[in-house]
């Protein structure tokens, strides 16, 4: 899963709300949005409505929740394009 | 005795000017930052003139991150920051480490609105049922104390970090506000000044009480003309101004660079009475802050060398000279040096008095005191108040010792503040 196309584009998406101190190259489908890569929680939103844009799908509250690492994002992303 | 406040930093973003070396040399030149704004033009204002910072890629990429720069549109936030932090570099402070918040350093930074921009690009996805699309960004950006809120985290403070308003007067209160709290010794540093949103959406309002001038849309840089018999009222601008206030003991103990000592200051209301109105000021009002502002700084009215005026431009300016005189007891030639620097700033509104007060300082470094641009022909009932050299129209060779900053505001508000000289060589003979 971490070599496909969706994969890139949801790390392209998430790489500038990543600190400083953390190099995107250390990203793993595990890692946890907040937790780990200390992404602002209110950068979420963002995050969120960056993803809309790119796969024109809209994400509810359930989904944002659900979405606690990488891994997450890419399935539930997945899930919605199936719709 | 009350502890002794010093400023030990400074930063600027003018229409002039940003940064203290460019700012320095466009004030100490008489080059002006108003221009002919062709997006007035288009709106159909009256005053199509207006003074904003020429931001450029490289300011912004100075202090905002990639995500910080995305959707920002408070520009108020933008000339804030640039001066802010410049102010506290320049002061040759650290920020704090990622887990220590500096407890002994705050910040006063006032507005008199935030982020009108973004409100309008909000309020736009709002009325089109777009609610969820206005991000995280919406609240930071134009709650009133984004601009302290923001510096706060940029720098690491501790202490209070807030954002005063009380319109054009303002910056010069967030001075006397970060000054009470270290006098007061709840805090060794503070950050003060204050900023302004620029654009037709804050202009509009005084272009629609016919406060601005109109017939100089086609020559900017005359528009603005403080004390002069033409002035036909003021030019408004934007822009921010900061100031590291700290005390006497932190400044000597980490050898800061000292540009001046803050003695006191006042600030007042006139309660719309007597003349005063929500727009007009009460004279006795100005009088007892003037004079409350020297007696709280412990000098007499002979001992300051130049006033630094509120002076807009606009018909008022006789009656604050006479509220000036009234106040120090003074007239004719024995009235200090006056100047109003809103000629080439134009009216930075709550940004006016940081501004203001950053270019007053200067003055001291410069050994001069800055001339009044547009002031040649000088307004006949002031020349009747004061002996017209007191007006200078180019710089004077006059190392100022003392000096008077006045902001008055909507509301009728007044502050005051005095600076003086500082002279670490006698300070450590005595």
């Amino acid at each position: 899963m971490k070599n496909t196309e969706s994969y890139k584009e949801v790390l392209e998406i998430i790489s500038p709300y990543l600190p400083e101190d953390i190099d995107p190259k250390s990203v793993t489908l595990n890692s946890h949005l907040i937790d780990e890569l200390n992404i602002n929680s209110a950068h979420l939103v963002d995050i969120v409505l960056d993803l809309e844009d790119r796969y024109d799908i809209q994400l509810e509250d359930d989904d944002m929740q659900q979405m606690q690492t990488v891994g997450d994002a890419l399935s539930i992303i997945a899930a919605k394009k199936e719709k | 005795m009350k502890r002794r406040v010093v400023i030990t930093g400074m930063g600027i973003c003018a229409p002039n000017g940003i940064g203290l070396s460019a700012f320095r040399r466009a004030m100490f030149q008489g080059v002006s930052g108003l221009r002919h704004l062709p997006e007035l033009e288009a709106l159909g204002f009256r005053c199509q003139v207006g003074g904003l910072p020429q931001v450029s890629e490289e300011h912004l990429n100075k202090y905002f991150t990639k995500i910080d720069l995305r959707g920002l549109l408070s520009t108020g936030l933008i000339y804030g920051t640039l001066a802010g932090m410049e102010a506290w570099a320049d002061a040759e402070l650290p920020l704090a480490d990622p887990e220590n918040p500096d407890w002994d350093s705050g910040i006063i930074f006032g507005t008199s609105i935030l982020g009108v921009d973004k409100f309008r690009e909000s309020m736009l996805k709002i009325d089109a049922g777009n609610v969820r699309r206005l991000g995280s960004t919406a609240v930071p950006q134009t709650m009133s104390s984004g601009i302290s809120a923001f510096l706060g985290g940029k720098i690491g403070c501790g202490n209070q970090v807030s954002s005063n308003s009380s319109a054009c007067s303002t910056g010069t209160e967030a001075i006397l506000m970060g000054m009470d709290r270290i006098q007061s010794g709840k805090a060794e540093r503070m950050l003060a000044g204050s900023c302004g949103d620029s654009g037709p959406y804050v202009w509009g309002g005084f272009d629609a009480m016919r406060v601005v001038p109109s017939t100089f849309n086609q020559t900017p840089e005359r528009a603005s003309r403080p004390l002069s018999a033409t002035a036909s009222g003021f030019v408004p601008s934007s822009g921010a101004g900061a100031l590291v206030l700290e005390s006497l003991d932190s400044a000597l103990k980490r050898n800061a660079p000292i540009y001046a000592e803050v003695l006191g200051g006042a600030t007042n209301c006139g309660g719309q009475r007597s003349g005063g109105s929500m727009t007009a000021s009460n004279g006795k009002a100005v009088q007892r802050c003037i004079s409350d502002a020297l007696k709280i700084a412990g000098v007499a009215s002979g001992e300051v060398d130049v006033i630094n005026g509120h002076l807009t431009a606009t018909s008022r300016d006789s009656e604050e000279v006479l509220n000036w005189t009234e106040a120090l007891g003074l007239k004719g030639a024995e009235f200090p040096y006056l100047n109003s620097f809103k000629d080439v700033l134009g009216h930075g509104l709550s940004a006016s008095g940081s501004m203001e007060c950053v270019a007053a300082v200067l003055q001291f470094a410069e050994n001069k005191i800055i001339g009044n641009r547009n002031a040649k022909d000088l307004h006949r009932e002031i020349s009747r108040l004061i002996d017209p050299e007191k007006v200078p129209t180019e710089n004077v060779q006059v190392a100022p010792n003392v000096i008077a900053k006045a902001s008055l505001g909507f509301g009728d508000v007044n502050a005051c503040v005095i600076f003086k000289r500082f002279d670490r060589d006698s300070h450590e003979k005595h």
